[in-house]
């Protein structure tokens, strides 16, 4: 359970990051709290020439409330989020959802881009960001892209990263004044990645209707559309979506159908926040 | 190797290090420091946990390079703490550990739970407490003890621990 050896670098800033990541050819990876990539380097999972040190810069650091969305640096903690240190834009999802990532110990130094980056199927970043339709901002040697969560994720521990890009920003969506949410997830024990997730947002205001099944064997399977979410109660149109995500295990189907019910159960009766 | 300098339970310490070495095995081997103990050494278990900059951290999947200048407190850095003081004492009188093994950690994430947490009740303490791994005691001595010490700094002379009692 120790490492293979490697180098620590602090980068400068998002652009020296870069230029270091660039330099190592493929052997250095960007790291902020480690809090997934600890795990992977000490079981040699993973091994690296570089790791390239990103959790101290400011500018991945802060959070900007932009007119439509609320712009996340990568290396903002889960335990801030939890806190409630960021603006409240989405009634109250993105709390609950960082207050039951692991542990409290974890929380408190790992990062909203880092568990994006290890795009672990299992995680609620990943799910949560593609039931937003988040924009990851990457930047590289070429400047700064922005992708869809469901661009930016391309299957299992497999992320659309070139080999010179970081993450520097999540943005997520502000909800409208009506909109809800709803998220559910089941554990064999608390603070574990989670077997199957299901999550719905409704928000009419801004036209959107998207429901999300996390903890697939690759990428989350999204539904959108006010119609085909509403018609996912039915056990038929159910049934066609655990199909449509390949779920084939009869276990697996039942916690996948149990937690969309009951996340689809949960939006009816959803009550925002007091503020 | 690197020369690190940490801030450890007050003490500027600086001591020479592998880059790979994570901050558990730094700290027991180049320090001295053997209440910091290691079980499953990929962020599970909760055994290692220390305070990094007054927070409690995984100290197994955190590299000494990234706490370059750190606060650092480990389980020896409490000796006295009057919060901590209070928990050894609870630990000890409800029967919290038995081997000792998962003591350093559960204290650690104890001190968390009771200062970030003064309202908590037993289920959520049982709840924050999932990260820290106990194989002697079935964690309900731990529980109580926590729920004491919460209790008591509630104003309570008695915790409510009826359902504990109970089964």
């Amino acid at each position: 359970m120790k490492a293979a050896a490697f180098d620590h670098l602090w980068a400068d800033s998002p652009a020296h990051a870069v230029v270091l990541i660039a330099a190592g050819a493929g052997g250095a990876k960007a790291c902020s709290g480690s809090q997934s990539l600890g795990p992977m380097l000490n079981l040699r999972l993973v091994q690296v020439d570089q790791l390239v040190d990103v959790s101290r810069l400011e500018a991945l650091r802060g959070f900007e409330l932009q007119a439509d969305v609320l712009r996340i640096g990568a290396a903002v903690t889960h335990a801030r989020i939890e806190d409630g240190e960021l603006p409240d834009v989405t009634h109250g999802l993105l709390p609950a959802v960082a207050a039951d990532i692991a542990y409290r110990a974890v929380r408190n130094r790992g990062t909203l881009g880092g568990s994006l980056a290890h795009a672990d199927p299992a995680a609620d970043w990943v799910a949560t960001m593609c039931l937003l339709d988040a924009g990851i901002v990457l930047l590289g040697e070429q400047g700064e892209r922005k992708l869809r969560a469901t661009e930016f994720l391309l299957g299992p521990f497999t992320t659309a990263l070139q080999p010179d890009e970081i993450i520097v920003a999540i943005e997520v969506p502000r909800f409208s004044p009506g909109a809800r949410w709803a998220y559910r997830k089941t554990c064999r024990k608390p603070g574990e990645f989670a077997e199957a997730i299901g999550a719905v947002w409704i928000d009419s205001q801004r036209g959107v209707a998207r429901v999300v099944m996390g903890s697939l064997g690759g990428v989350p399977w999204v539904l959108e559309g006010r119609d085909e979410v509403a018609g996912l109660a039915q056990p038929a149109a159910l049934r066609a979506a655990l199909d449509d995500a390949g779920i084939e295990d009869g276990y697996e189907r039942e916690v996948h159908a149990a937690m969309l019910r009951r996340a689809l159960a949960d939006i009816d009766s959803f009550k925002a926040p007091s503020p | 190797m690197k020369t690190i300098t940490l801030h450890v339970n007050g003490a500027q310490l600086s001591a020479a290090a592998e880059c790979r070495t994570h901050l558990a095995d730094h700290l027991r081997e180049q320090h001295g420091l053997t209440g910091t103990h290691l079980g499953c050494e990929h962020g599970v278990c909760g055994a290692c946990t220390v305070e990094i900059d007054g927070v409690p951290a995984r100290s197994c999947i955190t590299f000494v390079g990234a706490c370059e200048g750190a606060q650092v407190r480990t389980i020896e850095g409490f000796d006295d703490d009057a919060l901590m003081t209070r928990l050894r004492a609870a630990f000890s009188a409800e029967h919290a550990l038995q081997c000792g093994y998962c003591t350093p950690g559960m204290l650690i994430t104890s001190h968390d739970i009771v200062r970030r947490l003064p309202d908590a009740d037993e289920a959520r303490v049982r709840k924050e407490l999932a990260g820290n791994l106990c194989r002697c005691t079935g964690y309900r001595g731990i529980v109580r003890a926590i729920l004491a010490v919460l209790g008591e700094r509630r104003g309570h002379a008695a915790p409510s621990m009826k359902a504990i009692h109970a089964d």
